[in-house]
């Protein structure tokens, strides 16, 4: 059973949900760049994850009355992605690839060290609703194997055990690892390099 | 292809900080686009875009490896009407991980190819369909698409020229099947990625019905260079049939597993052993994935002379899909490997066609069987059957990617897959 842990309902789960005014300028200006409002169904469902933590029932009701689409539309459209969460998670949720060549490469071993580690089976969440621990398929980061994505977001790469544990450790002090600008390998030499791949 | 450590990457070469603007423009980079605005002595008409690109032969990087150029002349005459180009960076098939380094080593490549895929095609808007999982680059591209913007790049009559387009941001949410072209323009339409019967084709009716084009990053990426050097030049790297540059994405079991852009028609041997500097551990090889799981396992002893082009490798019993190359190593459990491919594909399958949703999880449940050393060599036989009920047989090429893994890794090790079944105890027939 999932517990309740998502940024902002930790303590109070609202019983109701509504975006905030700046929102529903950022879905007005979306709605513009497309000729029909349905076409921003999946951007307004990220608008409203990122900000209450997953897309329940509830939510996707407030996404179909804001766009005025059927309530069966967005459900249907919410169930279909994956990345959606149709139930609150952990506050954080660790993504581990087990696919093919994370699969080759000991993104396995990474799940069972993060089920030892966390005392939950992939599916769960921690009892302190800090953690979920899932299981993806390929998130397009095969050469930097095995790996695991944050909530959505950031990329963890070339796991091992000891660098699952520092970033256990990080997220609970409440910080994010930071984007890893994996170097360029050049052809021709054995050196790698980095060509800024950060934006700032 | 001995002489592969002097080639000189042109999709993401070695230049520090070549995803700023200013240091992509001091590099050559939007002189295609100003020359195809403003050089009507060379571009008289969009029409000659096209068939510079066309004669270049840039063959679809998505997989499909369908003439780009071609694709394009299949849009009809602008009647005045909206028009897109949906560029895929969905970037799903597992092995493949080669578009993201565009987005965040020369993003402006690729916004300069899509422009000029634009202007040749009279688009009104180019939608750009990333994977939801790639937020880190997608906010890289959020970044690049504004800068260009502001340089007048993009939007209203850019370059001062009378072309306009405008180009936005599209985040996929968790869903292999978008990939698929059509399946992407429902996804863009705001629906559940289900792909959609062809003919009519998106050139015909595509998004919101009017004419459509959708190609892949790393293609519209060739661009800007073949209009650039001309495609005498393109045509000149790599492989004649298959010609220009290539992100190679080399995984699995190597030592410097990464993206490497080559020429195509490298040799698969030479990737594996120079330029990923050879298997892991000094374990032998006992065979590759050549681009991405769904095209076929190639063993070892056939790799020898193998060359990464589509010809080479449809001779070869494979396929370069997206030249993201999957090496294994000879501890490598075959049977395992399988399972997680097919599971793969039941996860991602949409469930629209009956052989495939069936399909793909019989697959998975009989291999799982196999794994755990409870299956039959009935049970094989039972699994390539279900690969002929699966493929041709629906709406997606889905089905047959999730097909062709299994029929030809059980063909080609399929004493592996005997000695992991117990004996059949009635005789097959």
């Amino acid at each position: 059973m999932a517990k309740k842990g998502s940024k902002n309902t930790a303590t109070n789960p609202p019983t109701s949900y509504s975006f905030t005014k700046e929102q529903l300028k950022e879905i007005e200006a979306l709605k513009a760049k497309y000729p029909e409002v349905q076409a921003v169904t999946l951007p307004v469902l990220w608008i409203a994850q990122d900000s209450f933590g997953h897309v329940n029932p509830d939510v996707q009701a407030l996404v179909a009355k804001t766009l005025d689409l059927p309530e069966s539309h967005v459900h249907g459209v919410a169930e279909f992605y994956t990345q959606y969460f149709k139930e609150p998670k952990g506050k954080h949720v660790l993504d581990v690839c087990t696919c093919l060549s994370c699969g080759l490469s000991g993104g396995v071993d990474i799940v069972r060290h993060l089920e030892k580690k966390l005392g939950i089976n992939v599916g769960e969440t921690t009892a302190d609703g800090q953690f979920t621990l899932q299981e993806a398929e390929c998130l397009g980061a095969c050469g930097y194997a095995p790996m695991m994505q944050i909530t959505n977001d950031v990329y963890v790469n070339h796991l091992t055990p000891e660098k699952v544990d520092k970033v256990l450790d990080q997220l609970i002090s409440g910080s994010t690892p930071d984007f890893e600008s994996i170097a360029m390998p050049l052809v021709d030499s054995t050196h790698t390099t980095k060509r800024g791949g950060s934006n700032e | 292809m001995s002489d592969w450590k002097s080639y000189e990457p042109t999709l993401i070469p070695n230049i520090e900080g070549m995803h700023q603007l200013d240091t992509y423009r001091k590099h050559g980079g939007y002189e295609a686009l100003h020359s195809v605005l403003h050089d009507s002595k060379k571009w008289p008409d969009p029409s000659s875009v096209v068939q510079e690109v066309k004669d270049a032969n840039i063959r679809g990087r998505g997989g499909a490896g369908f003439n780009a150029g071609l694709k394009w002349s299949f849009m009809p005459p602008a009647d005045g009407g909206p028009r897109y180009l949906a560029c895929n960076g969905d970037e799903s098939e597992p092995g493949t991980f080669k578009d993201r380094k565009i987005f965040e080593y020369n993003p402006f490549l690729f916004i300069e190819g899509a422009t000029i895929a634009a202007y040749a095609m009279s688009i009104t808007t180019i939608y750009v369909y990333i994977r939801g999982e790639y937020r880190s680059w997608i906010k890289k591209m959020e970044k690049a698409v504004s800068d260009a913007y502001d340089a007048g790049l993009l939007g209203k009559n850019i370059m001062g020229s009378t072309f306009s387009v405008d180009l936005v941001l599209h985040s996929g949410a968790g869903a292999y099947i978008c990939g698929e072209e059509t399946s992407l323009l429902e996804s863009l339409e705001g629906k559940r990625g289900y792909p959609r019967v062809k003919p009519p084709f998106p050139a015909q009716r595509g998004l919101w019905g009017r004419p459509t084009t959708i190609n892949n990053i790393e293609t519209l990426s060739n661009v800007p260079g073949v209009i650039r050097n001309g495609a005498t030049w393109f045509k000149s790297i790599g492989a004649e049939t298959h010609p220009g540059p290539i992100l190679y994405g080399i995984s699995g079991h190597v030592n410097r597993p990464g993206v490497y852009e080559l020429p195509s028609g490298m040799p698969v041997m030479t990737l594996i052993e120079e330029v990923a500097q050879g298997v892991k551990d000094g374990k032998k090889l006992k065979a590759i994935i050549p681009g991405g799981s769904s095209t076929p396992i190639l063993p070892a002893k056939d790799l020898e002379n193998l060359t990464m082009d589509a010809d080479a490798l449809r001779g070869a019993g494979s396929m370069m899909g997206t030249a993201g190359m999957v090496v294994m190593d000879e501890d490598t459990d075959i049977v395992e490997t399988l399972w997680r491919i097919s599971k793969f594909y039941h996860h991602e399958s949409c469930g629209q066609c009956t052989p495939c949703r069936e399909g793909t999880g019989w697959l998975e449940k009989i291999l799982e069987k196999v794994v755990k050393g409870e299956g039959t060599s009935r049970d094989l036989d039972l699994l390539l059957d279900i690969t002929s009920q699966m493929e041709g047989r629906t709406i997606c090429a889905l089905a047959d990617a999730a097909a062709w893994p299994v029929r030809y890794t059980i063909s080609r090790f399929r004493e592996e897959f005997e000695a992991r079944c117990k004996p059949s105890l009635v005789p097959v027939g």
